[in-house]
């Protein structure tokens, strides 16, 4: 009897494991459905780059149904309700549909309505998110109506998806406003929860200065409790106010809705996991892949990536009452754009922090990490055409799953 | 990691001094750490502290201030007002765990 396999969410992981599963399972055995409620695909990565003009609109968005092989079944709908008990999903027109198999990809959003006044009237006039196309495209216009005063890049807490991004969104818009002239008359704060912009040890050691080196107030330990809407502050739960003229904020981020509706997720709506099977801590048929889950890992795409080559590894035998074959570490890397034609990389696990070295090869590189170059931007513009048109359909990339210590500094280690 | 004396407590610790293995703390360790970044622990505190190391023995992780807001029913008010000024460096600091971190 056909046994019926159930991705919610086509986005980064969903769309690949839906691709990879297909390959890997056998049609006669396997229906594969895939569920999402709309059929645009947005390349998350290029949002950064939006407020910039640096990417036009056309290059993050493709149609979800042109991204699937044959043999998927894409269901365009809301998901209203998961019953994990019983083994189906209710949609949000009506429509049950049961599985044997459920991989839950629903990602995690930005979540503005979470902050007292953080979606009022200031919303998209004088505060703005960048981490959703209508966000990013309408601070894209206030960044060209922008003529001076204090622009305030916010984290509200984490973890947020992406954690470099508000680090490289402050970066470039120290380029961008140095370009037009605009920087001696503009004042950059970067406000974060952490304890530091870079609080890995040998990153802040290695990093430290590129803040100051470019004037960029970092105000730590920040966490928001209210956006005064009349004053224009940042208000946080130690009463520190930040007064703005233009405020870039990363709103607290959760899973999706249906996740904490469903009875399935934490206190942010992640679903717990088994860090290395990413198999559902409640439920043995339930599997999360990429944002969705609660691992201590990075909500990033490189993190689905490497997450979808072992569930698809384990996947198989899993589901027949096997042991896994593979261990998923954590492993991510992201690029950090630093700003005039320059970025970082950065390579780690659940157990190491990001070192110095070379990626992928060891000591070949042509990526560094943990070291500002050309070579490393370069390499995070090509990586959309890879997005579209290897890693999305499934075509084997050689980037290895597992993260390797081969050409990492470990000597610093011992030092931190 | 270096191996430090701490009034009497044999322990090991990172560079910040953060507890590298939670299994050497113990509630009278927590009154000497207190003391070292200022604070007296008060009934207060030690909710906090007890959920801290419940939720770690079970997830592995140290808890964010939210978690200890929505699941250990503290405001993150009154975790301000207790670990004034950093509250989740300072609350995994006392309770022997690893410090709250971001990836870079």
């Amino acid at each position: 009897m056909t046994r019926r396999l159930l991705v919610l969410g086509a986005g980064t992981a969903g769309t690949m494991i839906a691709n990879r599963m297909r390959r890997v399972l056998d049609a006669r055995d396997w229906e594969i459905t895939i569920v999402d409620k709309d059929d645009v695909h947005l390349y998350q990565p290029g949002f950064l780059f939006l407020p910039f003009a640096t990417y036009r609109p056309d290059q993050v968005r493709r149609s979800r149904h042109t991204l699937l092989a044959d043999g998927i079944d894409l269901v365009l709908a809301g998901v209203e309700q998961i019953d994990a008990g019983a083994g189906t999903v209710t949609l949000g027109d009506g429509r049950v549909l049961a599985y044997d198999q459920l991989v839950i990809t629903t990602g995690t959003s930005p979540r503005p309505d979470q902050t007292p006044g953080m979606l009022g009237d200031l919303w998209r006039r004088d505060v703005f998110d960048f981490y959703t196309f209508d966000g990013a495209m309408a601070l894209q216009r206030a960044l060209q109506q922008l003529t001076g005063g204090r622009l305030v890049v916010h984290v509200t807490d984490m973890p947020i998806k992406c954690p470099v991004a508000p680090l490289e969104f402050v970066f470039l818009a120290d380029a961008w406003l140095r370009a037009r002239g605009m920087r001696e008359r503009t004042e950059l704060v970067f406000a974060t929860p952490l304890s530091g912009a870079f609080t890995q040890p040998v990153a802040a050691e290695r990093l430290g200065s590129l803040l100051a080196d470019r004037d960029i107030r970092v105000e730590t330990d920040y966490l928001v409790e209210r956006i005064d809407e009349q004053g224009k502050a940042l208000v946080s739960y130690d009463e520190r106010r930040i007064d703005f003229d233009l405020l870039v904020t990363v709103p607290l981020n959760m899973g999706a809705e249906v996740i904490t509706r469903s009875g399935l997720g934490d206190e942010l709506g992640y679903v717990p996991v088994d860090r290395h099977t990413l198999r559902s801590r409640a439920y043995e048929n339930v599997f999360v892949v990429g944002d969705a889950a609660d691992l201590p890992t990075s909500k990033a795409g490189s993190v689905a990536h490497f997450a979808v080559e072992t569930f698809v590894h384990n996947f198989p035998l899993l589901v027949e009452g096997r042991e896994p074959v593979d261990a998923f570490d954590g492993h991510a890397n992201c690029f950090v754009e630093t700003g005039n034609g320059k970025g970082l990389l950065i390579d780690f696990d659940y157990d190491t922090q990001p070192l110095p070295g070379t990626y992928p090869l060891p000591w070949v590189g042509p990526m560094r990490l943990l070291t500002e170059t050309r070579a490393n931007h370069l390499g995070k513009l090509a990586f959309r055409w890879l997005y579209w048109n290897a890693l999305l359909p499934g075509r084997p990339i050689p980037l290895p799953a597992h993260m390797s210590m081969r050409g990492k500094d470990t000597s610093l280690l011992a030092a931190a | 990691m270096p191996e430090t004396m701490l009034d009497g407590h044999r322990i090991h610790v990172d560079a910040e001094g953060f507890l590298t293995d939670p299994a050497e703390w113990d509630e009278e360790l927590a009154d000497v750490l207190a003391a070292q970044i200022g604070l007296t622990l008060t009934d207060a505190h030690w909710k906090a502290l007890h959920f801290l190391r419940a939720d770690f023995a079970q997830q592995g992780e140290t808890a964010t201030l939210r978690r200890v807001s929505t699941l250990g029913a503290i405001p993150v008010k009154e975790l301000f007002a207790l670990f004034p000024g950093k509250p989740a460096k300072k609350m995994a600091y006392v309770a022997g765990l690893p410090k709250p971190h971001g990836c870079v």
